[in-house]
């Protein structure tokens, strides 16, 4: 690998090359290359099946592939375990709630903060003596807007509760690599603004990578600045939202031909 | 003062509170106050059972494994104290090195058993725990000629620990104050120590990522933590504990043998104790051991008491009987898993919240 800066700098943040999965045969994902730059939002959309959450398991880690590399500013980390890539700061929310149930909502999110701090395995110091990570995890209880359920336990927040918590977790751990899948998914009209106030929020940083996957056509147009379609497992499409969502291969492909009278509400 | 001694985690309920001081008080003054070898004895394994329990609870109850391995390291603290005891005589250093030898086996075996089984699922780390344990039994009795076999080993312990060292003649107290007081202290002062190092342990940074591999594996991998390394590092941690736990009972019984150390009649107990007292609260080692110990012990006696009023009813004389003891210890705690399933504590604990929660 080349060492000179000015040379690394130009690796893209995420690179995947010919990555492939497949299970008994079928292939979930097969042979994509993409590169996600820093600073961009990319929406990957796709019908249902389409392969984007095993896509983002890939990625992640939580998936091995069967074939292909993935890279993170140039250093290939398909081999990593998932902690590791964490570490790296490629961070993920997940599209079926994932959260530490019985835990209160502050330690969910405290955790996430304390995973990235440098203490994170002392064992004989108090975790309440750490005080720089409670007031960060509050900031990010709060940015969610979740302050009033800070000790109330995970599960027993509602639906639309818990996505932004999920979201609210993946914040904590302050990534360079963000990764959305469907953060929306499932929750009422007036909270989907909080949500994606909180994405925009990041976006406006400026120097993070985000990967989203997500149906609603309203949110990707608000927020992408670059839409990869896939379908069974392939990219058919790559480029610039408005390009992308008339051609008519992601007409059939992504919406499908049954769905066509809805992309017409939907504009 | 006592909030950070106790690592901020309070007993959170006052019968709790109320029940841990009255047992502490009893225990600091049984010696003076009761005397003999019985009430000392009972209090011992309380204080025991509490190391062994609480750091079986550290891998239950706050990370969520489940191991059956638990009682060999208490055995290989208690062989490893006793060998060194009967072979090199009784001397500190003897205590010192099968105790350290006991710990160091304990640590690698640990470690071993970890990285082998870990990255499996729950139930095959279980069997292979399991496994591994008997397999220690089984060698255990097979190298009888170190290990006494079946029927253990008896050896001698340091003067200044045995009865014959008198401190205080009986005729000022109306009890002897001799070396076995000296290492009925010694015991729950270190039994004391181990259980708050517990309480910090889970109450650390490191304890909270224990209890996050408890509730979501996956996530707490997603969140960057290494679930393997810390499995293993707890396991090492509890298998530690156990095998101090394992020297303190040969220290006091003067003995070591398969079935008060190895056998899975005791690896049952403590199973017992930790559910009786409450997964996933330390408090519920100390309570569920209180409540084990003190069945055990007196359950026998307090039948036999009854028996005899009982004597002519037909049916009722023959279930109510001595002999059927463990009979009543299982209906106890077929009835206790059944009503309180989060444990005693734990069903005091959310007694607690609710009448706070009522007041508000």
């Amino acid at each position: 690998m080349d060492s000179a800066p000015n040379i690394a700098d130009h690796y893209p943040v995420i690179e995947t090359k010919g990555l492939s999965v497949s299970f008994g045969g079928h292939l979930a994902v097969s042979d994509v290359s993409c590169c996600f730059e820093e600073g961009t939002l990319t929406a990957i959309v796709g019908p249902n099946g389409a392969g984007k959450t095993t896509y983002f398991n890939l990625i992640s880690g939580q998936l091995k592939s069967t074939s292909g590399q993935v890279f993170l500013n140039g250093e290939e980390i398909t081999q990593y375990p998932v902690a590791r890539r964490a570490q790296c700061g490629i961070g993920r929310a997940f599209q079926l709630t994932n959260l530490f149930p019985e835990l209160s909502v502050q330690e969910n999110i405290r955790l996430a903060v304390q995973s990235m701090a440098k203490t994170r395995d002392s064992f004989l110091t108090l975790w309440s003596s750490h005080k720089d990570l409670i007031v960060k995890a509050d900031h990010f209880l709060e940015l969610a807007g979740l302050e009033q359920y800070a000790k109330a336990n995970a599960s027993t927040l509602s639906h639309g509760n818990q996505r932004k918590l999920e979201v609210a977790i993946l914040m904590a751990l302050e990534p360079r690599v963000y990764m959305f899948d469907e953060p929306t998914a499932g929750m009422s009209v007036d909270e989907v603004p909080i949500v994606l106030d909180l994405i925009k929020r990041v976006k406006s940083e400026g120097n993070k990578t985000i990967l989203l996957v997500e149906h609603k056509l309203d949110v990707i147009r608000s927020l992408a600045d670059r839409i990869v379609v896939l379908n069974n497992g392939e990219v058919v499409a790559d480029g610039d939202p408005t390009t992308v969502m008339a051609s008519d291969i992601v007409r059939e492909a992504y919406l499908g031909r049954a769905r066509q009278d809805r992309v017409g509400t939907a504009k | 003062m006592i909030s950070s001694l106790l690592s901020e985690d309070l007993p959170r309920s006052r019968i709790v509170a109320f029940t841990l001081i009255l047992l502490l008080m009893a225990m600091l003054a049984a010696p003076v106050a009761i005397g003999g070898l019985t009430i000392m004895s009972v209090f011992v394994k309380i204080a025991i059972f509490v190391v062994l329990v609480g750091s079986f609870d550290l891998l239950l109850g706050y990370t969520g494994m489940i191991s059956f391995a638990h009682t060999m390291y208490f055995g290989i603290g208690a062989y490893g104290t006793g060998i060194a005891l009967k072979s090199m005589g009784a001397s500190w250093e003897a205590i010192a090195i099968g105790f350290l030898a006991g710990a160091f086996l304990s640590f690698v075996i640990a470690v071993a058993v970890g990285l082998f089984s870990m990255r499996t699922k729950t139930i095959f780390f279980a069997m292979i725990t399991l496994a591994v344990a008997n397999a220690f039994a089984v060698l255990v009795n097979q190298f009888y000629t170190i290990t006494g076999g079946h029927d253990g080993l008896i050896f001698q312990i340091p003067r200044v620990l045995k009865p014959a060292f008198v401190i205080i003649p009986r005729d000022v107290f109306g009890v002897p104050i001799n070396g076995t007081t000296l290492s009925y202290y010694a015991i729950l002062l270190i039994c004391g120590l181990l259980f708050l190092l517990m309480l910090r342990i889970v109450n650390s940074p490191f304890g909270r990522v224990l209890q996050a591999i408890r509730e979501n594996e996956l996530r707490a991998e997603a969140l960057g933590f290494n679930v393997l390394r810390h499995r293993v590092v707890v396991s090492c941690i509890a298998a530690v504990l156990a095998c101090v736990a394992g020297a303190l009972n040969a220290l006091w019984l003067r003995f070591v043998g398969p079935e008060v150390t190895l056998d899975l009649q005791v690896m049952l107990d403590v199973l017992l104790i930790v559910v009786i007292g409450g997964m996933g609260t330390l408090y519920g080692a100390i309570i569920g051991a209180g409540v084990f110990v003190f069945a055990e012990t007196y359950l026998q006696g307090a039948i036999a008491y009854i028996a005899p009023m009982i004597a002519e009813v037909p049916v009722v004389s023959v279930v109510i009987h001595p002999d059927r003891w463990v009979f009543w210890l299982g209906i106890l705690f077929v009835v206790s898993v059944y009503y309180f399933p989060e444990g005693i504590v734990g069903r005091l604990r959310n007694r607690a919240a609710e009448l706070a929660n009522i007041k508000k």
